[in-house]
């Protein structure tokens, strides 16, 4: 690329679809279950049939608020719906029901981790100095109802088309972010906070491959010239559904336009706004739509469905119902519990249920660092080969609590606990001591252990003399034929016990 | 069938029904024989499942003779304009769009009917989606008027109002957005009633104009408008503008002979007196207004100021309404799909479907109200029609702190001759002048028979009262009806030949 290529700023705002985790959809009561045969979750309402009317469903306020609680969004005290005029063939009553100009949030923002070197421009995080954290401003958050699905059947040589409307009428939050972002990888970051919040408040299930969370993204770029700001025209990018996605689209499109700038020197105005849609498997980005001016939506106000006004009550309970969230844990793992930040991550991109797993082995009187390396390192690895949540690992937390103080106490050692461990696996309704029991091992008496050191030291004069002499370190010559006359002999122990033995004798 | 008048009424035919001295059978077999003979004549019903409604007439028969308590309406057949989604048969909106169309639900004053006892008994002619004053819209050619053929039954619940008047019913539901009960009950000489907005369920009414739509009853008598009334109202979940307030005994408030002296009657000077008014309308509401007077009523002129803004606004925001609420039938999903060959692309499928699908009139509308709604247009027309109907309601408020009901005409005029008005849109939109008022400020709003003028054909009174007044503005009306001895009457031509 031109070296000049360089000289410019890339502005991106994000607009993300979150579909809300209700049981029931929008405006009707039928299920919001993923994956079921099409057109079989589908009634008057949501097929747009003649005479049918929508009913507002109270938990997508329930959820839209408490997620505009947590993006510190200001929540309207007066929200409506309005309607959305478009033909498309997946969308049944040819509108859609979404909120134009009293959405239910309004302003609001989210702070992300960024890299410090590369974005001067982030704020210092005293307490976590090696992290720097970037506020993304938000326009609004708003409800509306999703549309159906199009299947095109390319191969049957007639290009069928399909419609599922299972998905019609799914409630949606549509969260529009300022142009705040920067650079792709700021995007995917900003995208990843968002989807991980949802997921902790229980606003989404988050479930990247079922559609749960979609964005657009709105790109262009700012190049100076001649000590002007030049922007070129914006691009709206459709269909990013994954992480990778995002990313990929962003610097393909940014490479674009970059390109596209410097051969036609067309800058915002000057050519019409594109709509791009991604295509994954080619890796580009392709024309949908130019035009000129917007879409005219000829939005008014749904005579169907009467205005909404929040309560305080309702206000209050989101704002309460938003306070678990990621960087809530994040202080409480790293400076209540004293986890390093990379470790605290790891357990926090697990999921709310992983960090309430740790939180509960701290209270059942387990040590925090010592359950966070137990974690890190068994519970994630058995989750993962089973493909399990934490929900379904068989060893609750204060069993596990039990386990790891057994250690503190030296009932058992770091090997034999992971014995005892994998045993409870097998077994849930073990208990510990019988977990530990079952492995053979069984705690040997004090003065049993004393008359074997004892004997021992009888047998071993040299020993006695290397301690004497200042290596202590000989005495774990005793420990291995200790080990042999008696295989539960705890090796601590019995160095301990030598060594004092040695010293009464002088 | 005995021809005497009382038993034209739902109440008289009740009461026959019970003491065993008819059966809902020989009732049904009448009324379809009278369909019979009478309906090719005025095309009111344009379908009907009589096998269904004999075997309903059995069943209520029986419950009869069990001598236990029965519901209100069993037996007694009734019929529902076909805007109203009904399981049984068709359910067309009187458009070639949904001439084939099966609801696979009821609407909710089907559900209400029925479960009250009700024989759904045909589904009425209307205008093209309730769109249209004189049923000329309908894909299935106009209804005519039971007192002279060759005048419009008025619209767009033509066909339910010519049933009733032709008696082929006693009862019949019909939607009003702007009139569309009122005007053809004026026109057949009948009682039409359009509640509160709210009142009675939309559930299943298919929208023309969601916030002006109101289903409500056409009967012979005021006492008869109470009891189907009394049957249909009430709350409803499904529909978000459902009013919650518990429902009043209507029966009781038009039987009680209450003396109405010194309730407060408002005259609507302006449309008295307006020019545009036909004079033998004037006169018989004259008459009316010294009935009420020697009735012991305080007669009080009353102004609204924004009155004559309100054929503008309604012509605004019903159509805005309209052209969304009419985006559902493109062809994709159910209802009519054009097979031209230009309809090659998804795009030209949907506009050649709605281009073939819809009727003039009703794509007239639709491009009214996508215009009114464009970006740039908005404010100057969806948005201040918003305004001057809140300023219309404001009129009403300020009518209604001085008195109990207002008076006036339905119509500018008795019924005209079909094809009059039809090619004059203008024209046709003025016979709402009287009427869209209460639906703007979505009030009750009934219309009786006055005298007749001298030529024989009908005059409406309408009478209009607050916001879920329903029971006193029946009450009112009953006894206007009870004073001047009012029996309801077939047309001669509609007479029972046997009897």
């Amino acid at each position: 690329m031109n070296d000049t290529a360089t000289d410019y700023r890339v502005v991106i705002g994000l607009e993300v679809h979150v579909q809300l985790k209700t049981q029931t959809k929008l405006f009707c009561r039928c299920s919001t279950k993923f994956g079921q045969p099409p057109n079989t979750q589908v009634c008057p309402v949501c097929l747009g049939l003649p005479g049918a009317l929508p009913v507002l469903n109270a938990h997508a306020i329930e959820l839209a608020c408490r997620a505009g609680a947590a993006l510190n969004c200001e929540l309207a005290d007066l929200t409506k719906w309005d309607r959305k005029n478009y033909f498309y063939p997946d969308l049944p009553k040819g509108y859609q029901t979404s909120q134009y100009d009293m959405p239910i949030c309004a302003g609001g923002h989210v702070d992300i981790p960024i890299a410090p070197s590369v974005h001067p421009s982030g704020s210092e995080n005293s307490e976590n100095p090696e992290k720097v954290v970037k506020r993304i401003r938000l326009v609004r958050a708003h409800l509306e109802e999703d549309a159906g699905k199009s299947m095109h059947d390319e191969h049957s040589g007639r290009a069928d088309s399909k419609i599922d409307l299972n998905r019609a009428g799914t409630p949606l939050l549509e969260i529009v972010s300022e142009p705040d972002l920067s650079c792709a990888e700021e995007a995917k970051t900003y995208l990843s906070e968002l989807r991980l919040l949802m997921v902790y408040l229980g606003v989404s299930d988050g479930n990247m491959q079922e559609g749960s969370l979609r964005a657009d993204a709105n790109v262009n770029l700012h190049f100076v010239r001649d000590g002007k700001t030049i922007a070129t025209p914006i691009v709206e990018v459709k269909n990013l559904n994954s992480f990778r996605s995002v990313e990929r689209a962003i610097d393909f499109e940014v490479a674009r336009q970059a390109s596209e700038f410097l051969r036609t020197g067309l800058a915002k105005g000057q050519a019409p706004k594109q709509t791009r849609g991604w295509n994954d498997a080619l890796g580009q980005t392709e024309l949908q739509r130019e035009k000129e001016e917007e879409a005219d939506y000829r939005y008014f106000p749904c005579p169907d469905l009467v205005p909404v006004r929040l309560t305080t009550l309702q206000k209050q309970t989101a704002s309460e119902q938003s306070a678990a969230t990621p960087s809530h844990y994040r202080d409480l793992l790293i400076h209540e519990h004293e986890l390093k930040s990379n470790d605290a991550e790891i357990l926090i991109q697990q999921g709310k249920s992983v960090v309430e797993y740790f939180l509960h082995c701290i209270r059942a009187g387990a040590n925090a660092k010592r359950v966070a390396v137990w974690m890190l390192q068994d519970v994630l690895r058995t989750l993962n080969d089973r493909s399990i949540g934490i929900e379904l690992y068989p060893v609750t937390p204060t069993r596990m609590a039990e386990l790891l103080t057994a250690i503190e106490q030296g009932k058992v050692d770091t090997s034999q606990a992971k014995q005892a461990l994998a045993k409870l696996i097998d077994g849930p309704n073990l208990s510990v001591d019988a977990a530990i029991e079952s492995l053979g091992i069984v705690r040997v008496d004090a003065s049993e252990i004393e008359s074997l050191c004892k004997e021992l030291l009888a047998e071993n004069a040299d020993v006695i003399d290397k301690v004497r002499a200042g290596n202590t370190k000989a005495v774990a010559a005793l420990v291995g034929q200790a080990k042999k006359r008696n295989r539960n002999a705890d090796p601590r122990l019995v160095q301990e016990t030598c060594l004092k033995l040695i010293e009464q004798m002088q | 069938m005995n021809k005497t008048p009382m038993t034209l009424t739902l109440t008289a035919l009740g009461q026959q029904l019970r003491s065993g001295a008819l059966s809902s059978r020989r009732l049904i077999e009448s009324q379809l024989d009278r369909v019979h003979r009478s309906n090719a004549s005025i095309n009111a019903i344009v379908s009907i499942d009589s096998d269904r409604a004999l075997a309903q007439a059995d069943y209520w028969d029986r419950q009869i003779a069990t001598g236990q308590s029965i519901p209100a309406l069993a037996g007694i057949p009734i019929s529902v304009k076909d805007n109203l989604c009904s399981k049984t048969g068709v359910t067309s909106c009187g458009s070639r769009m949904l001439r084939d169309f099966r609801s696979p639900y009821d609407a909710h004053v089907v559900e209400r009917l029925e479960s009250s006892g009700a024989i759904l008994f045909g589904k009425t002619n209307l205008d093209e989606f309730a769109m249209g004053g004189s049923t000329e819209t309908s894909v299935f050619g106009p209804s005519r008027n039971p007192w002279d053929l060759q005048r419009t039954c008025g619209g767009s619940s033509g066909g339910s109002a010519a049933a009733v008047a032709a008696g082929l019913v006693p009862a019949s539901l019909g939607t009003d957005t702007g009139g569309s009960i009122r005007q053809p009950a004026a026109f057949c000489g009948v009682c039409g009633l359009k509640p509160t907005y709210g009142r009675v369920s939309r559930w299943g009414l298919i929208s023309y104009a969601s916030s002006l739509d109101t289903a409500g009853v056409f009967a012979q008598s005021v006492e008869d408008i109470a009891v189907v009334l009394q049957a249909i109202a009430g709350h409803d979940p499904r529909d978000s503008t459902s009013l919650p307030h518990d429902v009043p005994d209507y029966l009781a408030a038009v039987r009680q002979d209450h003396s109405i002296q010194g309730t407060r009657i408002g005259v609507i000077r302006d449309q008295i007196e307006s020019p545009g008014l036909d004079p033998q309308v004037r006169s018989s509401l004259l008459e009316a207004i010294e009935a009420y007077r020697r009735l012991g009523a305080q007669i009080v002129d009353v102004q609204m100021p924004h009155s004559k803004y309100s054929i503008a606004t309604y012509y605004i925001i019903a159509p805005c309404e309209a052209s969304s609420n009419l985006a559902r039938y493109d062809g994709v999903h159910y209802g009519f799909r054009s097979s031209a060959k230009t309809a090659s692309t998804l795009d030209r499928m949907i506009e050649q479907t709605r281009s073939e699908g819809f009727g003039p009139e009703v794509q007239r509308r639709i491009l009214l109200g996508t215009y009114a709604l464009s970006a740039g247009y908005y404010d100057a027309y969806y948005l201040q029609a918003l305004k001057v109907r809140r300023l219309i309601r404001q009129d009403y408020d300020d009518a209604f702190a001085k008195v109990d009901v207002l008076l006036g005409p339905t119509t500018p005029q008795p019924a005209f001759r079909l094809g009059e008005k039809i090619n004059d849109p203008i024209q046709l939109y003025l016979q709402d002048l009287f009427t869209v008022g209460a639906n703007l400020a979505g009030i009750p709003a009934l219309s009786i028979p006055t005298a007749p003028g001298p030529d024989g054909l009908p005059i409406g009174m309408q009478l209009q009262a607050p916001v879920l007044a329903e029971a006193k503005l029946l009450s009112i009306a009953a006894a206007y009806h009870r004073a001047t001895e009012y029996q309801p009457k077939l047309p001669a031509a509609f007479e029972d030949p046997t009897s």
